[in-house]
Formats: C-alpha cells, structure tokens, sequence
C-alpha cells in the first residue's frame, strides 16, 4: 500500500492571522527511521507538530493547506485522539506524567486493562475494576524494550527526570499500534549519562521498525543518532539532508542564517570598554521555573546594549528576572562595586535599575488602570516622585499637576498613540503598550535598564520604533541596557555585544557582526573553540 | 544496563524513627484535636459511658454525610460544601414520604428512592457550575448552597399550598401555604437505627471488674450501612470510573491529553457526592426524629468539612479514615466543649458559644495547619 513511508507531509501551509508561519513544508519517513527536525525558535517546529497530531489550536485559526498520509493513507487528523489511532505517539517535552500515580499507573493512563464484576454489569463498563497486575506487568514490559529498569511501583513524583523521560516513552510505546513517535526536544532536561541512554533507546526502538521524528536543538545528537536531517527556518524547509551528507557547522549555518542588514547607529562620545564595568554579577542561580539559571558570570560595561540570546529554556529570561528580584536568586550582583542584595525588588530598583518584564500584561502592567498612573507608579512607590507634602508628614499626596505633565512628556517623546494620559492601559496596542512599560522604566531615570523580549507580541512597526526608543535611551542618556531576547536578528541590530546562554551558563559572547555559524554553534553548546570579543 | 538506570528512587523514610515521624506529619492534626479532647474530657470530668454512648449515635449520625465528602476530593473538586443541596434533596423526599404517611423502614427506604432523582439532578447543576468555575470549586459550592437554600425556601415557603397544590393540616401552615417550622417525623424516627434489632438491640450494659461499661446503645443497621458505604467508596476508587477521578484531580491537563472527558468525570463525581449527601441527611434525621423546615440543612456542609478536616485531611487528599476519625473527634469536642466551658466558666451560655466556635475554629486552624504543612514541605 501506497510508497511504504509511515508519514509524509506534503506543501504544508499554515497562516495564523495572515502571518505565514508554515510555507510549503514537505517531510517523509520510512519505517525505523530517525528523522531530526532542527530550527530555531520561531521556525515553525511546534506548529507542525500541532498539525500532525490535530491539536484544537490549529482549527481554531481556520485549518491548514496541504496532505497528511499516515501509512501511504490520506488521512485527516483532527483530534489528538485520531492521532493515537494511528499509531503516532508523543513524547512531550514537559512531561505528561502525574506525580501521584505510579509508573504503571502512568503508563496505563486511560487504556487501563479491566475486569468486570457485579457493578459494572449492573452500571457499565465505567466500573469494572482495574487489573493492577495486568496493568504491571504490561508497564515492566515496556521498560524493557527500553533496557531500563525502573520499579514500576514507584511514584512519578519525586523521580530523576531521566527516569520520567523513560516512563513517558515507555507509555507510548505500550500503545499497541504505535509506529512513529515524535520526541520533542527530549534531551533537554537531561544529564549527559542520561541524554545517551536515551539515545541508545532510540537506536533500539528505530531497529524494532518505529519510525522517530525527533526535535532538538542539539546538533551533536542529530549527527549520533539521526538517518536523515530536515531543516526548518521562518517556517520553510531550507534543506532536507541524509547524516552522511551533513556538517556541523553546515547544519548551524543553515539554521541562523538570514541576512541581518544592521543600521548604522549613532556615535557615542566615548565608546564602552571593560575599563568601566557597571555591573558584575558572579555565579547567579535563579530558580524560575523552566528558565534556570545555573551559576552564570556577567559584567556589563558603563553605556553598553548588552544583548542577552539563546534558545528558550536555557535561562537567558531567567537572569533579569533573577536580578531584579522577581524569582528566588543566590549569588553575587555587584554595582559599581557595591553589592546588591537580591530576591528584593525594592532595593534592586532603589539601586539604579530599572525592568521591562517580558510578561507585559501580566507584570508589566496595571491593565485597568490610566497611562498615566502606569508611567509613574513605580517612580512614585519606590523613589517618592510626584508627591508633595500633605497635612501630615508621611501622609504624601500625589502631585496631579506634576504627574499629567510628566505623563504628556512621556506620551509625546515616546509616541504613545492613545486618546490621552487618562485612557486605560488595557486598550492600547502591544506595541503601546510596550512603550507605555518603556515610558515608567524611563521615569525612574535607572543607569541600568534591563529589557526582557521588548518585541514579543507586537507588530513589525512598532517592534522597529521600540528598538529606536531603547537606541535612543543609550545614546541620549547614556543609559546601560540590557536586552534580553529570542530574536537573535533585533539583538544584532542594536546590541554592542551578544553573549548567548547555553544551559543557564553564559556560553560566549560575540560582537554582532559575527557569523551564523558562530551563533548556530555557540545557541547548541559548541563554543568551545570560539574566542571571545575582545 | 547501567548503574544510572537501575537507581531506584529513595524513599524518604526509612527505619522506625522516621517512620514515627512520618505518622507524626501525616496526622499531627488529628493528633492535636485528640490532645484537646482529652484536655476537654478532664476538664470537663464527664462521665465515660455517658461520653461513648453519645459520641457512637453521633458517629451514626453523620458519618454518611462525612464520607459524602471523599468523592469529590479524590476527583480535584475539593471540599463540597454543596452536599447542603444533597441534604435539601434528601429532606423533599421526607415531606414527600410524611405527607403521605409511608411509615417505618419502608418509609425510610422510599425516602431514599425518592431522593435520588432529585440529588442526580441537583447534583448535575451543581457540577455544571463547578467545571465553569475551575480553581474556586469550594467558595462556588458554598455560595451554591446559600443560593439554593433561597430557592428551598420559596419552594416550601410560598409555592407549597399555591402553585404546588397540597393540603395537610399536619404538615402545612394554618395560612394554608408553606410548610410548618418543624415537621415530626414519629413515624421515621430510628426507622434505620433499630432496623437490625432483631439481630441486637444494640444495648451494652456489662461491666469489667469494677469499670461498669454501658448502658450505651449503638444504631447498629445504621453503622452496618456506614460500613458497607466504607467499603463501596473504596470500591469506587479501584475501578476505572476512580482511577479517571484520580487522574482529573491530580492533573485535569494531563487528563484531557489522555483522553479522560474532564468534565463529564467531575460532574459524576459531585452527582454521587450529593447523592449521597441526600442519603446521609436522611440518616441524620431519622435519628434526630424531627426537622426543622428551614434550618436543618444549614449547617450540613459546614460541620461535615469540620469533621473531614479535623481527622486530617486536606482539599486535595481525603480517606475514609480522615473521615472516621474525624467525625469521632469532632462529635468528642462538641459534646465535651459546653460542659467543658460551664465547669471552667461556670456560666451555660459560654458553652454554646464554645460550640460554634469550636466548629468555625477548627476549620480555620486545620486549614492553616495545612497551609504551614504545606509550606514546610515545599520549603524541604
């Protein structure tokens, strides 16, 4: 029946909200093969995952264009469930495990094998009663295709990650029919000794005929294990390529590239240098969930964009919210040689710092309050402007006059396009109201702003005015920033330095103008070789 | 393979001290409620047999209504205080019954026939709202109770006698519309209780060398009843339908990826937890032998979750032992605490009040235990 391929997506396409984020993506497999998947964030990775496996997301937005055939079938997926019966199985990244059930009980989630007894006859099938031994047996089995063994018994919760990889894949490859699974970035929360035992399960499960689709950002993984290589950017395939065939470096360069057109930026008087370190930060650990933090060292030099890169979950949104004081922190952040004591917001912005979250609605913003109010609670909260003396002397009031002026400044130097300072702050754009965050950041005048993905969620225009603002900011008032963000394209055209973090640890640092490859290799955890911008 | 693979997964405790320190952790609330008890119990210098013979019939009395609880915990949905709908279900049955003089056991039973439809459709509102309120179940249910008490009373206050035709002088007002304040239910009263006393009637009265144990009397049918319902929920759990509450109530997303219907599962969870709620009510009240129209549902909800709570357990994980022991320590203090507060105080009132401050109280303390468990466990 039809070519033999157990999977084959032919001119995908798929637009949310007339932003093209597949274009035309062809992709095959035969049995037993493993097929990687590379790209960027952003290149469309996740969303062709959605499509295979009929996720609600993708109806909701109007469907996609193009064939699915399961088996050399034609096949429409419009449910997870439809995607089951076809054999395709999903090992997720965050895993899909409930920490009070067992192993077995895990494994077995909702395909529980029963015995019927009095009640169920009497009510249905609903009330048969388990068959635990069946159901560990089974589970034992399964570990053992994987040459684990992991006491079936045992809590998932309070297991090494490792072991809840195993129990994902061992409950997708119980499903009787199963013959493609997809393993979406599976060794990212592992150690090495456990990435490699996880590997070699690979290689036995592709021998025994089921076909892997495998996403990953780490390319010396793709070149172990992987039969063919797919690469994916801006939502086109840019190469199909069997291993034999494949580079490293070849790989990196295909995945970053693009061709960055960097403006010229205006002169500054002096130019920053490691003469005049503004801030030095030693074995910062931060605990925010799924953006760790693991010992990292950082200086920033006085009057520098410092650009902050690397793929998501490696911990480079972790820092400034480390820093600040938003997540639970140890280590050591020293300003101007004073050290700043952290998990303290309040003594973090006191200091001469200042933060744009990257969770604009949620931290960012009083969504039902004015734009006025917004551009100066925090200077009014933590450095007691816009306030003039009441009738007692700590009963301060605020200071209108002076709070609608500053607001107006604010509005006219930003160009906040609003119906004026007292509209709420919930009916801007994004792009507005990212400069409305821009604009309270501002009003505390720091020496050091920090900016999480200033871009994410808003328009092309306003992301191009919001990188002006923060240009402007540096050069105008020679404040030091530091931007963290996913878009390796923005930090390249305004940043002086780009360091790129790779497992909560700075990697490197580049100068912008560095090639893909550096980049490509450095965001994968290949930097060793590279020097760093003197 | 290697060593990495075949680590097994420490378990935290091991050896008898950390074993005692576990049962220490696990059930330092019930402990602390039985520290007060005996504190109340010397206080009050009860009499012993006086103290059992009360706290077993209250035992009977309420457990059912306790063990209404476990259901909705196991399924995510936390405490139910909604069973107030239940209890509401279950006394329409018994003016439904009254009024038409079925009398005795088969009263009984066909107050509990009676009852079911009226609880699964209550119920199937209640868990309606509940999935559209995921995260606020227990303030939802308790302000569903309240909402529906206002409806129970302008069905039994004002339609009763109007739009609902009914004539019974000895159930309805002299007006002619709406029911009396308290309905008697001689005919009911102990109907369940004493249904086994040809086997026994349930009496001891004997004595061990010179302690004289008894006179109590036990509701013998009723704590078979109880027992049996002991064993159906842990039934309950060993089936499919519970191993899908237990995965909706750890985890609703995971759930949903592996195909449980979610919503359907909570929904079936609060139907059977009101139905049983109707069920326990009409325990309760056929042992109290009368009712009281209009208020003897209030409380329901709020002294079933004192209890669950002070046997120790929390809005996510409840057994049927949190609710024997509870019910058994919180029925020890309520009878305890007024003749406790009269002989410290000397004055009855401060007795009543220690009632109810005793049932808000021990809410609240065991729901902040929890909070500082809780917090313990996560700073660890």
């Amino acid at each position: 029946m039809g070519n033999g391929n157990v999977l084959e997506l032919k001119d995908i396409t798929k637009s949310f909200f007339g932003t093209t984020v597949l274009k035309d993506v062809s992709l095959s497999m035969s049995p037993g093969e493993i097929h990687a998947l590379v790209g960027e964030n952003g290149a469309g990775k996740s969303t062709l995952m959605n499509i295979l496996f009929g996720m609600q997301v993708i109806f909701d937005t109007g469907g996609f264009e193009g064939q699915v055939a399961v088996g050399g079938q034609a096949v429409t997926i419009d449910s997870p469930r439809k995607a089951m019966e076809l054999g395709i199985g999903m090992v997720h990244q965050e895993f899909m495990l409930i920490p009070g059930f067992t192993v077995s009980e895990n494994i077995k989630l909702n395909r529980e094998p029963t015995v019927s007894n009095v009640a169920s006859r009497l009510f249905g099938p609903k009330l048969e009663t388990l068959n635990e031994p069946l159901m560990q047996s089974d589970s034992k089995a399964a570990l053992g295709k994987l040459a684990v063994s992991i006491d079936e018994m045992a809590l998932v919760g309070g297991m090494p990650v490792g072991h809840m990889q195993f129990v994902e894949i061992a409950r997708e490859i119980d499903k009787k029919n199963v013959r493609l699974l997809v393993f979406d970035e599976p060794t990212a929360v592992l150690t090495e000794s456990e990435a490699s035992l996880l590997l070699a399960a690979m290689k036995r499960l592709s021998s025994e005929g089921i076909a892997i689709l495998f996403i990953t950002h780490r390319l010396d993984e793709v070149m172990e294990v992987a039969d063919n290589i797919t690469i994916l950017r801006d939502g086109e395939v840019v190469s199909v390529m069997p291993r034999s065939e494949a580079k490293l470096d070849r790989i990196a360069q295909l995945m970053v590239g693009r061709k960055i057109e960097r403006p010229v930026l205006p002169p500054r008087k002096s130019e920053p240098s490691d003469k005049d370190i503004v801030l030095k930060i030693e074995n910062l650990k931060v605990d925010m969930p799924g953006e760790r933090v693991r010992g990292l060292n950082l200086t920033v030099r006085r009057g520098e964009i410092l650009g902050i890169g690397g793929l998501a979950g490696h911990g480079k949104v972790g820092i400034a919210n480390g820093v600040i004081g938003m997540y639970p922190a140890s280590g050591r952040v020293a300003k101007d040689g004073v050290q700043i004591p952290l998990n303290d917001p309040k003594h973090a912005l006191l200091s001469g710092m200042a933060f744009v979250s990257e969770d604009r609605r949620g931290v960012g913003l009083l969504l039902d309050e004015s734009i006025e109010m917004n551009i100066i609670l925090t200077a009014m909260q933590v450095q007691g402007k816009f306030l003039k003396p009441g009738a007692l002397p700590n009963l301060r009031l605020e200071d209108r006059a002076a709070v609608r002026e500053h607001a107006l400044t604010v509005i006219r130097d930003l160009d906040i396009r609003c119906t004026g300072p007292a509209q709420l702050v919930r009916r801007l754009s994004g792009g507005n109201q990212q400069k409305v965050c821009l604009g309270r950041a501002f009003t505390m005048e720091p020496e050091v702003l920090w900016v999480s993905e200033p871009t994410r969620g808003i328009d092309v225009g306003a992301k191009q005015l919001v990188l002006d603002l923060l240009v402007k900011f540096n050069r105008e008032h020679g404040m030091t920033i530091v931007m963290t963000s996913s878009e390796l394209g923005e930090l390249r055209k305004i940043c002086d330095r780009i360091a790129i973090v790779y497992r909560g640890q700075i990697a490197g640092v580049l100068p912008p103008d560095a090639s893909d490859v550096d980049f490509g290799l450095m965001m994968a955890g290949k930097s060793a070789t590279l020097e760093e911008v003197s | 393979m290697s060593e990495q693979s075949t680590a097994q997964v420490e378990t935290p405790a091991r050896g008898l001290g950390a074993g005692i320190s576990s049962i220490l952790r696990n059930w330092s609330v019930p402990i602390f409620f039985l520290a007060i008890s005996i504190a109340g119990i010397a206080a009050a210098r009860l009499d012993i047999n006086y103290l059992i013979n009360e706290v077993v019939g209250r035992f009977g009395r309420n457990a059912f209504l306790v063990i209404s609880l476990i259901i909705p915990v196991m399924a995510g949905l936390g405490l139910n205080f909604g069973i107030v709908i239940g209890a509401m279900a279950g006394q329409t049955a018994l003016v439904i019954v009254t009024h038409y003089r079925v009398e005795g056991l088969a009263g009984f039973m066909l107050a509990t026939v009676i009852s079911v439809p009226i609880a699964m459709l209550l119920g199937w509102l209640v868990g309606k709202t509940l999935n559209q309120a995921k995260g606020r179940e227990m303030v939802t249910s308790m302000i569903m109770g309240f909402f529906a008490n206002g409806i129970y009373q302008l069905v039994f206050l004002v339609l009763l006698g109007t739009l609902i035709p009914m004539k019974d002088p000895v159930l309805i007002l002299r007006s002619g519309i709406g029911l009396r304040n308290t309905i008697d239910l001689i005919g009911l009263s102990y109907s369940l209780d004493r249904a086994m006393d040809w086997l026994w009637n349930g009496f001891v009265f004997t004595s061990i060398g010179a302690t004289r144990l008894g006179p109590w009397r036990f509701p013998l049918c009723t704590l078979f009843i109880i027992a049996i319902l002991c064993a159906l929920t842990t039934f309950i759990t060993r089936t499919k339908l519970g191993q899908e509450m237990r995965a909706v109530g750890q985890d609703m997303h995971i759930a949903q990826v592996a195909g449980i219907n979610v919503d359907r599962t909570r929904i079936i969870a609060i139907m059977m937890s009101t139905v049983l709620a109707a069920w326990g009510q009409l325990i309760f009240l056929q042992n109290i032998g009368t009712f009281n129209t209009y208020s003897s549902h209030e409380q329901v909800g709020m002294f079933s979750v004192a209890a669950i709570l002070v046997g120790g357990a929390t809005t996510r994980r409840a057994t049927i032992w949190n609710a024997i022991v509870g019910t058994l320590l919180f029925h020890t203090l309520f009878v305890v605490s007024p003749l406790a507060g009269q002989r410290l105080f000397g004055v009855s009132q401060v007795g009543e009040y220690f009632r109810s401050f005793l049932a808000y109280g021990v809410i609240a303390v065991a729901l902040a235990l929890h909070a500082w468990q809780g917090r313990a466990s996560k700073s660890k």
